[in-house]
């Protein structure tokens, strides 16, 4: 392989998102008929990098050439003209449009008074649907495929478009082992024809199986290329989260009390069913399972976010009507969402005010804001989560999202309550924030607080967790004691068992 | 807001680890590029072009009573910043002004006391912004779309209400608002000025104005906060029909007469104001200082045009006009304070 | 899925059914409503609205809307109409190019400022709507066109043509059918869908947004230019302040009747003139069954109404997802 010429040939790529860079002067070279791994944990870089390839995003610094020639990636389009196609994370669709159509649209060569020839549209579209072994009707709208099949529709789009550079972003997240397995053949055929394609996975046992070669990032730099099979999985694991994964492990265990949390038989079609657990005082209850599995839905449940269709809630042995998020604050009960952009922060409002947004009665008892009573609230917080900021007025959009998250903790930390619901809580958060926020949750549930951790990250998950709860297409899989409990566990009750998935549009 | 062309977050947006806080802006930076203070520069370089023009504009009590046209509508716009605060829209204010007042007109066409007619017509603009507030909050509609629905009906139930002719011959007690003075100010003024005060007070110092902001910068966010966004919102809808009717008993009084024309097209006037005065489209900013001046501004140039002998419907450019640069410059304006 | 189970599917079934259900129910109360003389009333009446409405139906497709059409209508009618008397030598076409034309530049400036600086369509058309309005007032000096400077010819296309169908049915149904081919059949017609269904998506699939979406705002003025010539055929007499006043929401009113969703991404053709057709109706009934003009803006503002909840409500499913989930 060393004498072929890479077909791509990056040199010193940075990317900054406001002022801050996210990449550092990272060098690569992708070979012909090569898979190549892209590994590091969430917000490492290597989507961000693989976005430049795919003209997502353009590069603050750096060269790319491409078979030889440099080239300026300016846009998706201008990606798909030079032969680099990208399936992205979350599979985008168009939902009014019909199956067929999704695999097309938009594709290079297409002139806009060009005719649509729908015969021939609906026969190409079935020979690639059944190229990748998927029964689905071409002609019916997306809307209503399951998460699996709308990312099959997406590489079977990626197959279409005969690109050499085909970047597959956590293809497998929602896929079944079935799935997974026809996604490799296809995978390997694409090597034999001499195609390069990245794979971007956190799942160690799919690169081991199809990867050549692995690069690994972290915190915007790269570390390490390698062949897969020079490096172990330790090894990897090392060089991905910067020290020894035993450093994790630390928490031990407290005391455990009464029920605070009870769930009886939870349902809501179509997200989760007959959903039911306890958690205690002073336990941290781990909640595992793949993307979609409908682990967010019920958080969101017993929240009050999207409240569940049947099936109890109590708490502290007090059945709970939940309606709406202030039916759950007023019993004590908390919830850091996952989606922090979004659910989380008040973007352009100052930091005093996203943390005192839960508890307005504490800052303004007879409707009319004290000012003096606010900051001091604020200011308090932040030394005690050690948030990192020039002042309490600041726009939290300014902060890092590790100090937002902080911001966004202490918002539930002042509302002072029994139970924790924290949905994947340092997603997108430096390593050293991390073990900060990890500290925390553990001296909350010594506090006696009930805490329940939705995590995608297995070290965190067995890290952290007295009890690890498995979900998978909306059903509750397992309940594993700390004692017993290991990735392997975990993911066993976590992959589907169905031939398809049932749960639709549930992305968590 | 739940319009049909708010940008949706992209799905693409980046995990974004961001190490350093940055600094933060100076403060005079801050002050500066804020919209009100456009507003504020352009109300006094208005103020000083049009009294170069013409010497009625040096004199105080003509600009106040030239106002009392644009200021009926100013005061329903008050209302209508919260509402665009919060990240939704009303555009059936004008439609509503138009309704209560032909309802108040029959009723007392029909017989009934001015108090009890009165009152009518406060209970229709109380049900016309709570029937906004249903199909906004509860069947969860957009408010773009919606509160177009509602303006055509609104208007047509009025058009039904009153046909084609005007009501009048109200008591003389009731008619000539404009012309009542507190000192030289025409009472609408004084009912604006205290009205801009109390509003400015409770978006400013309250929990309630607040949360508006809060679920103007990201419902979503604020509905996990456990701010109660369904409730304020139809709050905001029944306050912009109440404060709506109460503009149309104005404008019953200041005319002497109600049809069902009344206070036609006025729905721009009033998102004029609103824009002008620097609140952001898409909600979470936007103050009532700027609202405030915004309309003096509108007054400024209405008059300074019909002064100026313009023609009122050519002045229909002008404002047409305004209302996109106004949204632009704003735009562009947090555009550069926003990361 | 077979062919009958798609077609109840559809949500033209549903527009269809009430336009049946209309007529049946008003031939009962009033049976000289179901009559051919009615029926050409109703055809006479609806070219206006339909032209314009394959514009606006296009412009919600793509998840926009269009408030200016009624001054755009207005603008091109007076556009036109001073060509017609100011040079009453030039030829017939001149006019309606000029009308079109002006049309197509009002709804081009639209789509440039709403693509620009990325601002909701909505307030940049209530902007436009009083702008445009404003400039044909400057435009035609605020004087009418008099109904004895309107061209015979052009009076004549209202009334008739050599297949006896007046001409302005004709060009209606003819713009209407190339829509069908254009949104069908164009791959940049389906990428007008494409925007509408996802728009943070669509430039990640290649999908030149901007173009696109300015094309169709060009479309739509460019219908309501042409809807401007029909209005001065059919009326014999544009007038700065009447010519389109409030046609928006007719126009509106007949589209999102028609199915088209206000979220975008969803509306045929075929749909939006079952929805024009059943306003056309309704406005015909009205005097009919003795009920005042006056109520025809209400029940407009009413059916938008429950047009939105309808769509809210079954969104996808057709009549059967209607009859199926009820009013759930």
């Amino acid at each position: 392989m060393t004498e072929l010429k890479p077909l791509v040939s990056a040199r010193g790529i940075s990317k900054s998102f406001g002022g801050v860079e996210v990449l550092r002067n990272v060098d690569l070279d992708l070979m012909p008929g090569e898979v190549h791994a892209l590994l590091g944990e969430n917000g490492a870089g290597k989507s961000t990098f693989a976005k430049i390839l795919a003209g997502v995003h353009r590069p603050t610094r750096g060269t790319i050439e491409l078979g030889g020639k440099a080239v300026e990636i300016g846009s998706p389009i201008g990606a798909q003209r030079l032969g680099i196609t990208l399936i992205h994370q979350e599979p985008i669709s168009f939902p009014d449009l019909s199956v067929a159509e999704n695999l097309v649209i938009g594709q290079v060569g297409g002139k806009p008074l060009g005719r649509v020839r729908w015969a021939e549209l609906a026969k190409e579209a079935r020979r690639l649907m059944g190229l990748l072994n998927v029964p689905i009707d071409v002609t019916v709208p997306m809307r209503g495929l399951s998460i699996a099949d709308q990312q099959m529709v997406e590489i079977a789009r990626a197959l279409a478009s005969d690109s050499r550079l085909i970047i597959m972003d956590e293809p497998t997240a929602a896929l079944t082992p079935k799935e997974v397995e026809t996604l490799f053949t296809i995978v390997r055929r694409l090597r034999e024809e001499g195609r390069t394609i990245i794979f971007i996975s956190h799942r160690l046992e799919e690169v081991r199986a199809i990867c050549d070669r692995v690069t690994i990032f972290r915190d915007g730099d790269k570390i390490e290329t390698a062949e897969t099979a020079s490096l172990t999985d330790a090894d990897i694991i090392r060089r991905m989260i910067g020290r020894p994964v035993a450093d994790y492990l630390h928490r031990g265990v407290g005391h455990v009390g009464a029920v605070a949390l009870s769930v009886r038989g939870l349902t809501l079609p179509g997200r989760f069913e007959n959903i039911s657990f306890d958690v205690r005082k002073g336990e941290i209850v781990g909640l595992g399972g793949l993307v979609g599995a409908g682990r967010t839905d019920v958080a969101r449940a017993i929240f009050g976010v999207a409240p569940a269709a049947s099936g109890t809630i109590e708490i502290d042995g007090k059945p709970a009507e939940i309606r709406e998020p202030t039916d759950a604050i007023a019993r004590g009960v908390a919830f850091v969402s996952e989606d922090r952009a979004i659910a989380g922060i008040f973007r352009s409002l100052s930091v005093e005010t996203n943390i005192t947004a839960a508890v307005p009665e504490r800052i303004a008892p007879k409707g009319i804001i004290r000012r003096a009573v606010e900051k001091a609230l604020a200011k308090e917080s932040v030394e005690k989560l050690r948030i990192r900021l020039a002042t309490v007025r600041q726009p939290i959009g300014e902060l890092s999202g590790g100090n937002q998250q902080k911001a966004i903790l202490a918002r539930w930390l002042l509302a002072e309550p029994d139970i924790l619901i924290l949905d994947e809580p340092t997603r997108g958060i430096d390593i050293g924030v991390k073990a900060e926020f990890y500290d925390r949750i553990g001296e909350l549930a010594a506090a006696g607080r009930a805490i329940l951790l939705i995590s995608s990250e297995l070290p965190e998950l067995l890290a952290l967790s007295d009890r690890i709860l498995v979900m998978s297409e909306g059903k509750l899989t397992a309940d594993i004691p700390r004692a017993e409990a290991s990735q392997e566990t975990i993911m066993h009750a976590a992959v589907p068992r169905s031939g398809r998935h049932t749960v639709s549009g549930a992305a968590a | 807001m739940n319009s049909i062309d708010k940008p949706t977050p992209s799905t693409t947006t980046p995990t974004i680890v961001v190490r350093e806080a940055a600094a933060p802006r100076p403060r005079w930076q801050v002050l500066l590029i804020r919209p009100e203070t456009v507003t504020l520069v352009l109300l006094v370089v208005a103020t000083i072009v049009a009294s170069r023009l013409s010497p009625f504009f040096a004199d105080l009590g003509f600009i106040l009573e030239s106002s009392t046209y644009y200021i009926e509508f100013a005061i329903v716009a008050l209302v209508l910043t919260l509402v665009i605060i919060s990240g939704e829209i009303d555009l059936s204010p004008a439609a509503q002004m138009a309704l209560s007042a032909c309802l108040f007109g029959t009723a007392f066409k029909a017989g009934l006391p001015m108090p009890v007619a009165i009152g009518v017509s406060l209970l229709a603009g109380l049900v016309m912004g709570a029937f906004n507030g249903f199909l906004v909050t509860v069947l969860r509609l957009p408010s773009i779309i919606v509160t177009i629905g509602t303006l055509i009906l609104f208007r047509g139930l009025a058009q039904v209400l009153a046909g084609d002719k005007s009501i009048g011959g109200f008591p003389s007690w009731f008619v000539g608002i404009d012309y009542r003075m507190v000192g030289i100010v025409p009472v609408p003024v004084v009912v604006f000025v205290a009205a801009s005060v109390l509003l400015g007070l409770f978006l400013g110092i309250t929990i309630y104005g607040r949360q508006i902001y809060q679920i103007g910068t990201s419902e979503i966010a604020a509905i996990h906060a456990g701010i109660r966004v369904r409730r304020i919102k139809m709050g905001l809808f029944i306050a912009s029909g109440l404060v709506s009717s109460i503009a149309g008993l104005m404008v019953a009084s200041r005319l002497g007469s109600v049809r069902y024309d009344l206070a036609s097209g006025a729905e721009l006037t009033m998102v004029l104001i609103v824009m002008l005065g620097g609140t952001y489209i898409f909600g979470g900013r936007g103050s009532i200082l700027g609202t405030f001046l915004a309309a003096w501004l509108l007054v400024i140039i209405a008059t300074g045009m019909t002064v100026a002998n313009i023609a009122i419907n050519a002045q229909l450019t002008v404002m047409g006009l305004l209302l996109i640069v106004s949204i632009i410059m704003t735009n562009a304006i947090y555009a550069r304070s926003q990361r | 899925m077979s062919a009958i189970a798609r077609l109840l599917r559809a949500r033209e079934a549903g527009i269809l059914v009430m336009l049946v259900l209309f007529v049946a129910v008003v031939s009962l109360i009033q049976p000289r409503f179901f009559s051919a003389e009615t029926l050409r009333i109703v055809l006479l009446a609806v070219p206006l609205i339909l032209v314009a409405a394959m514009g606006q139906m296009m412009v919600l497709v793509a998840r926009h809307v269009d408030l200016s059409i009624g001054s755009i209508l207005g603008f091109s009618a007076i556009a036109a109409g001073m060509i017609f008397r100011d040079y009453p030598e030039l030829p017939l076409y001149v006019g309606f190019a000029v009308g079109v034309l002006s049309g197509a530049a009002l709804g081009f400036v639209n789509g440039l400022v709403v693509t620009i600086f990325k601002l909701p369509s909505i307030i940049v058309t209530l902007g436009t709507l009083s702008l445009y309005r404003g400039l044909l007032f400057i435009l035609s000096g605020s004087k009418q066109i008099d109904p004895n400077d309107i061209p015979e010819p052009l009076i004549r296309m209202a009334q008739t043509s050599p297949i006896d169908i007046p001409w302005i049915v004709i060009i209606a149904y003819a713009v209407a059918f190339a829509t069908w081919l254009f949104l069908t059949y164009t791959q940049v017609g389906r990428q007008i869908y494409a925007i509408g269904s996802n728009p943070s998506a669509a430039p990640l699939r290649g999908i030149r947004v901007m173009p696109v979406t300015i094309l169709v705002f060009t479309l739509s003025g460019a219908l309501a230019g042409l809807a401007g010539l029909i209005y001065a055929a059919r009326f014999g007499y544009v007038n700065p302040g009447i010519t389109g006043v409030g046609f928006e929401f007719t126009v509106i009113a007949a589209v999102v009747i028609g199915g088209v969703s206000i979220n975008g991404g969803v509306g045929s053709v075929l749909g939006t003139v079952l929805g024009v057709l059943l306003l056309g109706s309704v406005q015909v009934a009205l005097p009919i069954l003795g009920v005042s003009g006056f109520w025809q803006n209400a029940i407009y503002g009413g059916i938008i109404l429950i047009a939105l909840v309808i769509d809210r409500t079954v969104r996808q499913g057709g009549l059967r997802g209607l009859l199926a989930r009820g009013g759930a």
